[in-house]
């Protein structure tokens, strides 16, 4: 799988993409080393997700240099699971066709769903179909793992939960993770990195060098250098 | 009598989409709704024991019960029933074969749907059962014009809905599936046809439905055979306990189908129970 030479799992240079007249990426450059947790941070219509699309290989009307030489895989904001498949065979989707039930049914337990290997995804809560959803995304061991706003849609303790548990999946995993949010105080307890796109472009950088897990009182500082980046004054916050 | 052969979207299809709230629970039977149906039963044998209601306009109820027994005992119902079944089956057959495979086209390739879907769109706006005349003309009074008929009732709304089944399915699970390197044969295959299950079991339903209407007034024109034969008999002989006998044997028909289908769709779409 991963060359040993390879050391970024993800090098964008350049990138741009238009729609029409307007220039949602501009000459973005990226670079993600394999195992890295970066958050992209940005108001909605930053051109966030649009970056995350064509990591995926969603999106291949760019311009620019774009190599993630690895297996990819996606959580998305809605967990997109099949209906009509049972949870664990949803799950090894992720493995394409390989009758990996075994497989499937440990990479649930990981996410503390073993138990409804056999549900129905109608039957699960948006949280517990977004972990399946994270099951699948990592069952098939990728190099590079993109989260689109996967928390955005689940209540504030159910989210409090998720953060945990990607944590403890990237550190068991290692995969390089791409974390598209905009919600400041995920991006700083989970990243190594935090970059804040406006307009299309990247327009700050900052490392966060604080050991995991993190509380938010360590953070305070940070956030609001991130959120004056993000052009939110601190007294409307 | 009108049978709609539109699309129907009856079902949500992506797992953030709600379902309808649970089906209610299986209650025992409410006794008191026999109360009138039997009522009129009773009232229809009252009329015909007085007189009031002529056996050559409608037979008692017990006489028409008296004419099943009879007919199903020297043979002659079964063998109606048989060759009218067969006539809907085969009918069935060959309709859902040309409906599914077109449907399946048109659901799958962008320039197989600009040919296809719109002469099927033109045609379907024909009342198909006032194509009698003219498939008589084409295939003469034989069992061909009766099964093209129950054909063409069969073919429009499965292709109708199978055809919009397939494109409505949700885009975000076909990116997921791309996502994970699936094929497009694959996409078909996982994504795709199951998505469109749902609404096409809603096309089977009002296929099937056709197809009895179909070869009751099918069997009206020139029938040798088969329970219109049996009714148009009775007719000439002022038989109308036969008739209604004949009345009923369609009818069970139908429900016994339709109860099947329901059998299917719970089985194939248990998923969406929640």
């Amino acid at each position: 799988m991963a060359d040993p030479v390879i050391t970024s799992a993800v090098r964008v240079r350049g990138l741009t993409r238009t729609f029409g007249t307007r220039r949602v990426l501009r000459d973005v450059d990226l670079d993600i080393a394999g195992g890295e947790f970066v958050a992209l941070l940005g108001r909605s219509g930053s051109g966030k997700s649009t970056l995350l699309r064509v990591l995926a290989g969603l999106d291949r009307e760019v311009r620019g240099e774009v190599d993630v030489p690895g297996t990819v895989s996606v959580a998305f904001q809605q967990p997109r699971l099949l209906p009509w498949r049972r949870v664990w065979r949803n799950v090894s989707l992720g493995l394409r066709g390989v009758d990996g039930r075994a497989v499937a049914v440990k990479a649930l337990a990981e996410v503390q769903l073993a138990g409804h290997a056999e549900a129905w995804p109608l039957t699960l809560s948006g949280g517990e179909a977004q972990r399946v959803s994270l099951a699948r995304a990592l069952v098939r061991e990728p190099d590079v793992l993109l989260l689109d706003e996967p928390f955005g849609a689940l209540d504030a303790l159910t989210r409090l939960a998720m953060h945990a548990l990607v944590e403890r999946l990237w550190n068991t995993h290692r995969p390089a993770v791409l974390l598209v949010t905009h919600d400041v105080d995920e991006a700083l307890l989970l990243a190594d990195r935090v970059l804040v796109l406006d307009d299309g472009h990247v327009i700050t950088e900052h490392r966060v060098d604080l050991a995991r897990p993190r509380d938010r009182g360590s953070l305070v500082d940070l956030r609001a250098e991130v959120l004056a980046d993000l052009g939110v004054d601190r007294e409307t916050t | 009598m009108s049978i709609s052969t539109t699309g129907v979207l009856a079902r949500p299809r992506t797992a953030d989409a709600r379902p309808d709230p649970p089906a209610k629970k299986r209650r025992p039977p409410d006794l008191r709704r026999w109360i009138s149906p039997v009522a009129l039963v009773l009232l229809w044998q009252a009329a015909s024991s007085t007189g009031v209601l002529p056996p050559d306009e409608l037979a008692s109820p017990v006489t028409v019960a008296r004419a099943a027994v009879d007919l199903a005992v020297d043979g002659e119902l079964g063998s109606a029933f048989a060759v009218s079944l067969r006539r809907v089956a085969v009918g069935f057959v060959l309709g859902a074969a040309a409906g599914l495979a077109l449907g399946l086209l048109a659901g799958l390739s962008r320039w197989s749907e600009t040919l296809v879907d719109p002469p099927v769109q033109m045609l379907r706006t024909l009342p198909h059962l006032g194509l009698i005349p003219l498939f008589i003309l084409w295939f003469g009074i034989g069992e061909e014009p009766k099964i093209a008929l129950i054909a063409c009732g069969v073919a429009f709304p499965l292709y109708l809905n199978l055809h919009s089944g397939i494109r409505q399915t949700d885009p975000d699970l076909l990116e997921a599936a791309r996502v994970l390197g699936y094929t497009r044969a694959e996409r078909v295959r996982h994504v795709v046809l199951p998505s469109a299950v749902p609404q096409t079991l809603v096309g089977l339903r009002i296929a099937l439905g056709t197809a009895w209407l179909s070869l009751i007034v099918a069997e009206q024109v020139n029938a040798d055979a088969g329970i219109g034969h049996l009714i148009n008999n009775a007719r000439e002989f002022l038989r109308t306990d036969v008739v209604v006998v004949g009345l009923l044997v369609y009818a069970l028909l139908g429900l016994t189908t339709d109860a099947l289908v329901r059998g299917l769709e719970r089985r194939v779409l248990r998923w969406q129970t929640r």
